[in-house]
């Protein structure tokens, strides 16, 4: 019965009832959702399903392959998590109909067989993640949602064209290896390379996830960037060129990282960073690197959720995000302090979380390539991954000065959905069997030698004294109320400009100011009502 | 709720700060006795990843500190 509707569709279809349902049957149905949608991608048959004729093509909606199943996994389990994390918000059907919808788009995205049904996916995760960014409801994340919009409508009209370029030269809207091979091909990366946050296309990612809801932004770091890892390892392995675009992304976001306040910005700028080891797999395309880039997709689902649950638990108690305005806290927010640390050592790759086992994979994939120069910057990248995701999020906001604050931990359910990502993280470091068995390519890898592991600490621990003897001696920056400006720059003031520059030649005054919105943020609001913070 | 104390007292974090300077010796000394199958000739020197992270990590943090920062920081209200 499970195989008469394609994974997306439930979730999908299934999402318009949420507004007619009450209670605990609203709950119980938000839950088991996911559950069908999951039990669905286990049980449905390798091959084609569901093709459907459009004009002289073949729109196919279920193209199931290990590849596929391997992310459909990730994006029904990490749906479930990010359900239970939302449970607690009762009156907001509209953010739990869009997550629903931005999930099964992205399992939609996962499964189609041909380029036109994964554009029509990708668009309708862009739409239902706009509305995640916007229901906020505060200025910023509206001025940021728009951003967030047209960014991606421009790389989705990029994707378009090169898919009918694609199609009038071949014939075929096949979504199978195209390769670096003219306008159409360019065209078609460019549109993935958006969603991915390619270096100088990326401003779009921690302009926006900061913004959106504290719930949405599980679904958010989720959704987007994986779809085109997906897309990418689906449609260029091997291309040499990523690999240096890979690299890039794993190593300039970090400096960034470094010097920002706004930790759920930092970890914004660590998805990049995260992205960046995969899209490298991707790009030397053995099939250990392939591998790898999978498996680290799935992992940093399951770690990047977590560390934006722990601080999204913190934003729902507090009310605040900023490294400058935060501190002590692992005085009153012991469990979400342990989750957010078991996240943020899986990030670093520690030995025995999840990080590890699949980082690993692509370091290795690099060194059996003989690639030297990038073996060093992923070096880098990854002692950089430990600074600022690994110590800065944890560090200053649940130990460094106190700041005062005294909370209590988060409603169980968002306790509970930490828990649930935090086991997944240390359960899969001790046993990567169950991971490398989904993997796309039989896995002839042992992550666990006395070499891997010496090294690894090697790195992770002199990190941390550096950390250390930076923080004691004085040099490390001081966390400052400021911003840091990034490539969005050149629209957002490029925007104003146009504005003036039309007033001045039109002699008309063009209003562009943002229209205004309700100003407050009602998660944080409830938060705070139902909590009583003593500051 | 009892506020755990464990990391205001200087005492604690003075004993914690000794534990993981031991535990850092004791990375160097298994480093010696370890087997190695370098892939890259640097891999044959003693401790070149602990070196390497450590330097990394403050390379990185006084390049974001001194260069980056100097480049692109703005007052928070710089867009509005």
């Amino acid at each position: 019965m499970n195989n008469s509707f394609p994974a997306a569709a439930i979730l999908i279809v299934g999402a318009l009832l949420i507004p007619f349902l009450k209670g605990r049957l609203k709950s119980a149905y938000l839950l088991l959702l996911p559950v069908i949608a999951f039990v669905n991608v286990v049980s449905i048959p390798e091959g084609i399903h569901w093709t459907v004729g459009f004009l002289d093509y073949d729109l196919i909606f279920g193209r199931v392959d290990r590849l596929s199943r391997v992310f459909g996994y990730m994006f029904t389990i990490v749906s479930f998590m990010g359900t239970l994390y939302a449970l607690h918000l009762k009156k907001e059907d509209g953010q739990h109909v869009a997550a629903f919808i931005a999930a099964g788009s992205a399992l939609g995205a996962a499964f189609a067989g041909d380029l036109l049904s994964f554009f029509i996916f990708l668009e309708m995760t862009t739409i239902a993640s706009t509305y995640l960014i916007w229901a906020r409801r505060t200025e910023a994340s509206y001025g940021a949602g728009l951003r967030y919009l047209v960014v991606h409508l421009f790389g989705g009209l990029c994707l378009l064209a090169g898919i009918l370029i694609q199609a009038h030269q071949t014939g075929s809207l096949e979504f199978g290896v195209i390769g670096l091979n003219g306008l159409a091909s360019y065209l078609i990366l460019i549109g993935f390379g958006i969603n991915c946050a390619f270096p100088a296309l990326h401003a779009w990612l921690p302009d926006a996830y900061p913004e959106a809801t504290i719930t949405g932004t599980v679904f958010l770091s989720a959704f987007t960037t994986k779809v085109a890892v997906y897309s990418l390892a689906r449609a260029f392995p091997g291309t040499e060129s990523l690999i240096w675009i890979g690299a890039a992304m794993t190593a300039f976001p970090i400096f960034y990282a470094v010097i920002e306040n706004d930790l759920r910005r930092v970890l914004s700028y660590s998805i990049i960073n995260q992205v960046g080891f995969m899209v490298v797999g991707i790009g030397i395309g053995t099939s250990l690197s392939m591998n790898g880039a999978i498996a680290h997709a799935f992992n940093n689902i399951l770690f990047k959720a977590l560390l934006f649950m722990s601080m999204g638990a913190v934003m729902h108690q507090t009310g605040k995000s900023k490294a400058t305005d935060l501190g002590g806290l692992y005085k009153t927010m012991p469990l979400t302090t342990l989750f957010c640390v078991i996240g943020a050592i899986s990030i670093s790759g520690v030995p025995f979380t999840n990080g590890f086992v699949s980082k690993s994979m692509i370091l290795g994939a690099s060194a059996n390539e003989g690639m030297a120069m990038l073996s060093l910057v992923l070096l880098f990248a990854s002692a950089g991954v430990l600074h600022h995701a690994g110590i800065k999020v944890p560090y200053f906001t649940f130990f460094s000065h106190d700041s005062g604050i005294r909370t209590q931990e988060p409603p169980l359910n968002m306790l509970l959905a930490m828990g649930m990502a935090a086991f997944l993280c240390v359960f899969i470091g001790i046993f990567p069997g169950p991971l490398y068995s989904i993997l796309p390519f039989p896995v002839d890898f042992i992550p666990y030698t006395g070499t891997h592991v010496l090294n690894q600490l090697q790195l992770v621990s002199f990190s941390v004294l550096a950390f250390c003897l930076l923080l004691l001696s004085g040099i490390y920056p001081a966390e400052m109320r400021a911003i840091n400006i990034d490539v969005d720059w050149f629209y957002r003031k490029g925007a104003k400009g146009f504005y003036r520059l039309a007033d001045r030649l039109l002699g008309v005054k063009v209003d562009a100011s943002l229209p205004r919105v309700d100003g407050t943020d009602r998660e944080v609001i409830h938060g705070n009502e139902d909590r009583n913070i003593q500051t | 709720m009892k506020e755990g104390r464990l990391f205001d007292k200087p005492k604690h974090v003075k004993r914690l700060l000794m534990g993981f300077y031991i535990f850092l010796l004791l990375l160097i000394v298994a480093d010696l006795f370890l087997p190695k199958h370098p892939a890259f000739p640097w891999e044959e020197y003693p401790s070149f990843y602990g070196a390497y992270g450590f330097v990394a990590c403050v390379s990185l943090v006084l390049a974001s500190k001194y260069i980056l920062r100097k480049m692109v920081k703005r007052k928070e209200d710089y867009y509005e």
